[in-house]
């Protein structure tokens, strides 16, 4: 083991500091007794029963659950068919702009999105009607939207890093094109499509931005909840709640990193 | 297993003892490629080849990367179209007829097991996609398993074999379907050297049990050399021979074959002598005459190459008596190998040639020094002419 330097040793923990302080400090405080945020009471668990009790945040949790399921699915299906034609149908006509839309989601600033977005429903509601007013669908369909081009990417660079001549050799023995994607395709890329799934549905729970824009009255997600409560003062049921969420957020992106582990695991080519 | 004719047959080398040679009795060919071109936007892979193989032969493809060989290999087994010509594999033109529904089946370099199943699942996936169900996999898996020595490790992962065994469940994939023709992609190219030696030979014994028709491609002239029935060496999109690995090896017809195959000297010179059994060439190069006997279709005067391989050349302290192939020089550089020491000499032109001796006694490597002066000779029928 190489001996780090005291210089990498700070860095490094100054880092750390920076980045899970305040994590750990709302962690710390979900559990205080005392009903004034910023004053330690002891420890307690009242919070947490608090906000079980309080409807309007179980309500929101779980379309904030819904919607993110939903998401993440839709989002996987698509953004394997847009990796897939990304990475194997070779050069063709439109490949850079169709490379160009799919991350154009990444780089766009929510604010863009969620605006351009609702401009888009109000304009096709007023053109032909649908969709009839904005809720839990035009959330679905606003998130699916960026969450695909993630998924793409995942999927993309999966399908690169996977040597062609296993493909062929499925179809060498006997394997028709539909057989193989089942067979030999779709197994192996489905580390990174679960992965791809994980971080969509992380993705759409932490949203607040876009969901603000896109979504209508009585069908307010999570972090909107939130963020409305917030505005009238921080109290400890927030910091129950919020401590929640980062567990699960957590245990998502953890979910998908293994699989994308896994992958690696998967291909690559041991030595002789 | 002997035909009447074999007592004809003195030239063919010892492991084709067999039966005639496909390729020299008037047998229907297996494999008919016709014509065959192959362009990729500009470049031309493959060039316009015909190309005949027979039944039960082990075809090699040799070649330099880029030579085309495994574009030709691809086309057999369909994964390329050929841009004109046509392929015709037992009598049945193969246009048209996608990869899986060919009667080929294709070992892949990088040997392409699926990292997903076992071993007896990546062996049994060709007959699954028959529709061969329950027992009769399992047994066929088995044995086939077996003869490639692997009955132990069905139920393991690829990424938990070594390159050997990955290199024989590849193999015993491959030979599920019992395909009429197995194409293999370097199939001894990741193994190390050792291993590598055993493999051929185990590719051909299993090759003679099953009577499959192989082709094999190799940048490997070594390879080519030991699994070969037939060698056809290829460069820039053509087949410049197709031999059988001795006569290849011994009759190169180009400068090409013979520097590719093994390695050779050359000595520029002039045809002076050329009668039907011995030519001799005037070789300033080479600084004196060099005779060959046997006979070439040239001009006289032509501008022609003499070959010599380095095993064939003597070496001596004395001047030997003979006339012509007799050329003098000074040790420039000396390399023991073991079982061979390797010379540089250089000729008083400032050719150097390279010499092998066997180290036939524990001495003889230390019979010759640096800067020694020596003759080198060899005999009329150990040197060939190249007229390209």
């Amino acid at each position: 083991m190489k001996r780090r330097s005291l210089f990498l040793n700070i860095s490094a923990g100054l880092g750390f500091l920076f980045l899970y302080a305040p994590i750990i400090a709302l962690v710390i405080y979900s559990f205080n007794a005392s009903k004034l945020v910023t004053v330690w009471g002891g420890w307690s668990l009242k919070w947490y029963a608090e906000l079980f009790r309080n409807d309007q945040i179980i309500d929101a949790a779980l379309l904030s659950f819904k919607i993110a399921f939903i998401t993440a699915t839709l989002a996987v299906v698509l953004g394997t068919m847009a990796g897939f034609v990304l990475s194997r149908f070779g050069p063709f006509r439109g490949k850079m702009i169709l490379s160009g839309w799919i991350s154009a989601p990444l780089v766009m600033p929510e604010v863009i999105t969620g605006l351009s977005l609702l401009l888009l429903f109000v304009a096709m509601e007023a053109a032909f009607g649908w969709p009839a007013g904005r809720g839990t669908g035009t959330i679905i369909i606003a998130h699916t939207t960026f969450c695909m081009a993630y998924v793409a990417v995942i999927v993309q660079a999966r399908l690169s890093s996977m040597d062609e001549s296993l493909e062929e050799a499925a179809m060498d023995l006997g394997a028709k094109p539909s057989s193989l994607f089942f067979l030999v395709t779709l197994p192996l890329i489905s580390p990174a499509i679960i992965s791809g799934w994980l971080l969509s549905f992380t993705l759409s729970l932490d949203d607040l931005v876009i969901a603000s824009f896109v979504s209508g009255p009585g069908n307010s997600t999570l972090p909107m909840v939130i963020f409305s409560k917030v505005r009238l003062g921080v109290t400890p049921e927030v910091n129950a709640l919020a401590t929640l969420m980062i567990l699960v957020v957590a245990l998502g992106v953890i979910g998908a990193m293994y699989q994308m582990r896994r992958q690696a695991r998967l291909l690559a080519q041991p030595d002789n | 297993m002997t035909s009447p004719q074999h007592t004809d047959l003195s030239q063919i080398s010892e492991r084709t003892n067999v039966q005639l040679p496909s390729w020299k009795s008037d047998a229907q060919p297996f494999v008919q490629i016709e014509n065959i071109t192959k362009k990729f936007d500009d470049f031309i892979a493959v060039d316009n080849i015909s190309l005949d193989i027979y039944k039960n032969e082990l075809f090699c493809l040799l070649g330099g990367s880029g030579s085309g060989k495994s574009t030709l290999l691809r086309m057999l087994a369909g994964f390329e179209t050929p841009t004109s010509g046509r392929i015709l594999i037992d009598g049945v033109d193969m246009a048209g007829i996608q990869p899986w529904s060919r009667p080929v089946n294709m070992m892949f370099q990088s040997y392409a097991l699926f990292p997903h199943l076992t071993v007896a699942e990546n062996v049994a996936f060709g007959l699954k996609r028959e529709g061969i169900r329950g027992a009769e996999v399992k047994q066929r898996v088995t044995e086939m398993l077996d003869l490639v020595q692997l009955g132990h490790l069905g139920k393991r992962k690829p990424n938990q074999l070594s390159g050997g065994q990955r290199q024989r469940v590849a193999l015993a994939r491959s030979l599920i379907k019992r395909p009429k023709l197995l194409l293999l992609d370097e199939p001894l190219g990741a193994l190390d050297k050792k291993l590598r030696e055993e493999t051929q030979f185990e590719l051909i014994n299993i090759q003679d049990e099953l009577g499959v028709t192989f082709v094999v491609v190799t940048h490997d002239q070594e390879e080519a050399m030991t699994l070969a029935s037939r060698i056809g060496v290829m460069n820039h999109g053509v087949i410049v021979q197709t031999d059988e690995p001795q006569d290849v090896y011994e009759y190169p017809n180009s400068r090409f074959v013979a520097e590719f195959v093994g390695s050779v000297n050359l000595f520029e010179g002039q045809v002076t002598v050329d009668e039907p059994d011995t030519v001799c060439v005037t070789s300033p190069e080479a600084g004196g005459e060099l005779c060959v006997n046997h006979g070439i279709s040239c001009a006289p005067n032509q501008d022609v190459h003499v070959a010599v391989r380095p095993e064939k050349i003597r070496v001596s302290e004395t001047r030997p008596d003979q006339t012509y192939n007799c050329l003098q020089g000074t040790i420039l550089d000396i390399a023991y190998m073991g079982s061979l020491s390797v010379f540089k000499v250089k000729l008083a032109s400032g050719k150097e040639v390279r010499v092998t001796q066997p180290n036939t006694n524990r001495e003889s490597g230390g019979r010759f020094t640096w800067d020694d002066s020596v003759y080198l000779s060899w005999d009329m029928d150990s040197c060939v002419v190249l007229t390209s």
